[in-house]
């Protein structure tokens, strides 16, 4: 580091090397795209729960009682009609439930949709598992179709103890921007 | 190749720099660049501050007035994206092309050629994104920070943003290139990296930060650019993406970013305030190690600008700490200043009165930036005006008043000419007092619950908002003396090579103005250089 000698392959490869630092920094930030997907599921971070059918059994503790609560948005006023059948329920942790959502289609020709689930608080987002969901799959609706569409989730006993209300928010996204790549 | 280039000038002795365009065009000299870069800079600074100026002119009364919300949107995204990456960028850029090769001893850039691109592509850049305005459904108008889904609502504009914003990476990863190469390979033998000087060392750590975080950023707005055109989902959430995750990978480059902003500043003002002080810098070394923990601590500090998106405690708690951190090495650099100054025989030229100024500023600057990293206080502050307040007191009287000083103080050096003392202590004075009354305002707008980025607002702001006007077009027209300084500078007293009372550093070796071609030969340092290992 000492010697300055203006040597011209001393220039070349520092700054060659210094070139390979910004190719591996423009990696870097694509490899943020996995690393924050993996952080995601192992905190449950961004209230990400699980997107396939989980694999659970059933235990009911029915000495305890939590609230989940259903909450509905249609994102960017897509032309579309989405809510729960009922806006909360109470639940024993380890038990099955069913739960129903209602989505119409308000317009004419058939359109596609993706449910996409978010559980708040964080600390639930783990605890909260879905046995069946119309958000695994994307949703396909003829003109002015409207369908229930089924829930079966069961939320693990290990649910932290100052836990009492879950809230699972469902965004209906029109796949439209997406569809290319379906 | 620097030899042989050095060669041949030892050959030819005063040839002088090329006639006509062609000059600016196809010039490889350190200094014709630097000045480039500079009054690049400059007229980016005036339009960038004609922006503001639309912004207050609008906020000066409630209600609106002068402009449509969708226009001011796009002023308050166009204003920051031209004053970080057009104005004060560029400027020290410009400066470190200009002093670094002076500062070490060295004859010119290392890499003179790339040099001479990494300039050429600004103009290229910003005529992309100021011809945006231009297009149909108007410029970007979702903040600099470009967070989707917002940003992909821009109109024809999107694609041209994503490409300037590329070309901006690509000239900062080339200038920064260039400085680091020239730093480690061409010094004068007896400057050891301890004891280069502070400005030296503050853009070798800063071209370090801008290596590592522009490309990230590049990546980040390719993926806009792939989401809005190819069909992916980095950000969608419709097909699996997360438009957090663009939060995540953009302050990534944002928090580091603000220190390349300020860190070159640090290194300006280590060079002034000895000066004027007539003693050396106190505490060199640790002023080294300070900039490099301030540098490092940068990455580990982003998710402190999105503590409202939601995150788990432990994460709140983190990046609250990591953050708070960073006031220790700040304050070693404050207190260091304070004691270069301590009982110095100090005089109060304009580049003095400005780096002094910076001193007080940036400090009220950093103390607000305290306050915002208080997790629960944050929650209130966030998108409010108090942050507006905060981030420009430490990049107005912060990195711009060090800016200012930079070019008083090398002014003399750069052109031959004393520059008017006069007009420059009215620049500085109405500069200073004009600032505060912009941006002071702010803080008390901000508590009192004004979100930032809106046309209009509650009538109970009305007054602090007005006073915030009046101060911005009062520092607006205040840089008009700067300007007249810059242009009747030709007409001062010649400037001797030292320009200052025993200025101490290599660059004040040279005559006035600089000849085309210094340092052919690597100078000695002996007497040069004084720093405290030579002192103790």
């Amino acid at each position: 580091m000492s010697e300055t000698d203006n040597n011209p392959t001393n220039n070349r490869s520092l700054t060659l090397r210094l070139l390979v630092l910004t190719a591996a920094m423009f990696g870097f930030g694509f490899l943020l795209v996995p690393l924050y997907d993996v952080f995601c599921e192992i905190t449950g971070f961004a209230g990400r729960t699980n997107t396939e059918a989980a694999q659970v059994t059933e235990a009911p503790d029915a000495s305890r009682t939590v609230r989940v609560e259903f909450n509905t948005m249609v994102n960017e006023y897509a032309p579309w009609e989405f809510s729960a059948d009922s806006n909360s329920m109470e639940v024993h942790p380890g038990q099955m439930y069913y739960a129903t959502f209602t989505a119409k289609n308000l317009l004419d020709k058939t359109k596609v949709a993706q449910a996409v689930p978010s559980v708040a608080p964080i600390a639930a987002a783990d605890h909260f598992k879905k046995i069946e969901c119309f958000c695994f799959t994307s949703q396909e609706f003829a003109g002015h179709e409207e369908r229930a569409m089924p829930l079966q989730f069961i939320v693990d006993p290990d649910l932290p103890e100052y836990v009492d209300t879950i809230t699972l928010q469902y965004t209906f996204f029109d796949t439209l921007r997406v569809s290319a790549k379906d | 190749m620097t030899t042989a280039v050095a060669d041949t000038h030892a050959a030819h002795d005063d040839h002088g720099p090329a006639k006509g365009i062609g000059r600016w065009l196809f010039t490889t000299n350190h200094k014709d660049i630097g000045t480039m870069y500079l009054i690049f800079s400059l007229t980016m600074f005036f339009i960038g501050g004609t922006m503001a100026l639309i912004i207050r002119s609008e906020l000066a009364q409630p209600g609106l007035q002068f402009v449509h919300p969708e226009f001011f949107n796009s002023m308050t995204t166009m204003h920051a994206l031209i004053m970080v990456f057009g104005a004060v960028m560029p400027a020290f850029v410009g400066l470190a092309n200009w002093m670094l090769p002076l500062q070490i001893g060295a004859p010119d850039m290392a890499l003179p050629r790339m040099n001479n691109w990494s300039f050429w592509i600004l103009p290229v850049a910003f005529g992309i994104l100021l011809s945006t305005l231009l297009m149909p459904g108007g410029g970007p108008a979702s903040g600099w920070t470009m967070y989707p889904p917002l940003v992909l609502q821009t109109g024809d504009a999107f694609p041209f943003l994503i490409f300037s914003v590329h070309l901006m990476g690509i000239s900062s990863i080339m200038g920064a290139i260039n400085i680091i190469v020239t730093i480690i390979n061409m010094r004068t033998p007896d400057m050891s990296l301890i004891r280069m000087p502070m400005f030296v060392w503050t853009w070798l750590i800063t071209a370090y930060l801008l290596l590592a975080v522009m490309p990230v950023l590049a990546g980040a707005v390719t993926m806009l650019l792939t989401d809005q055109f190819f069909g992916t989902s980095f950000f969608l959430a419709a097909g699996g993406g997360d438009p957090v995750m663009f939060q995540h990978i953009f302050w990534f480059f944002g928090h580091p970013e603000v220190y390349i902003m300020i860190l070159p500043a640090f290194g300006v003002v280590s060079e002034i305030l000895p000066t004027f002080s007539r003693k050396p810098l106190f505490g060199h070394d640790s002023m080294v190690y300070a900039t490099a923990s301030i540098a490092f601590l940068s990455f580990i500090v982003w998710a402190h600008h999105m503590f409202t998106v939601g995150m788990p405690l432990s994460g709140q708690m983190f990046f609250m700490f990591a953050t708070m951190l960073i006031a220790v090495p700040t304050g070693v650099k404050v207190f260091n200043w304070v004691s270069t100054m301590w009982r110095g025989a100090m005089t109060f030229e304009t580049p003095m009165l400005f780096a002094l100024a910076f001193v007080f500023l940036f400090t009220i600057g950093g103390f607000s930036g305290l306050m915002l990293a208080i997790v629960p206080a944050d929650v209130q502050y966030h998108d409010s005006y108090f942050v507006v307040a905060h981030f420009h007191y430490v990049l107005v009287p912060g990195s711009v008043f060090a800016l200012m000083a930079a070019a008083y103080y090398w002014l003399p050096k750069w052109t031959g000419h004393m520059y008017n003392e006069r007009a420059g202590k009215l620049h500085f004075w109405l500069s200073t007092i004009f600032v505060n009354l912009t941006f002071f305002p702010m803080h008390f707008l901000g508590l009192a619950g004004m979100p930032r980025r809106i046309p209009d607002y509650s009538t109970q702001f009305a007054d602090f908002n007005l006073i915030a006007s009046i101060g911005a077009i009062g520092f607006g027209m205040s840089q008009l003396v700067f300007l007249y300084v810059l242009l009747t500078c030709k007409k001062g007293a010649p400037a001797t090579a030292e320009v200052w009372d025993n200025p101490k550093g290599l660059e004040w070796t040279v005559p006035s103005p600089a000849p085309y071609h210094t340092f052919d030969v690597p100078p000695p340092v002996d007497r040069t250089v004084a720093f405290p290992k030579d002192n103790d």
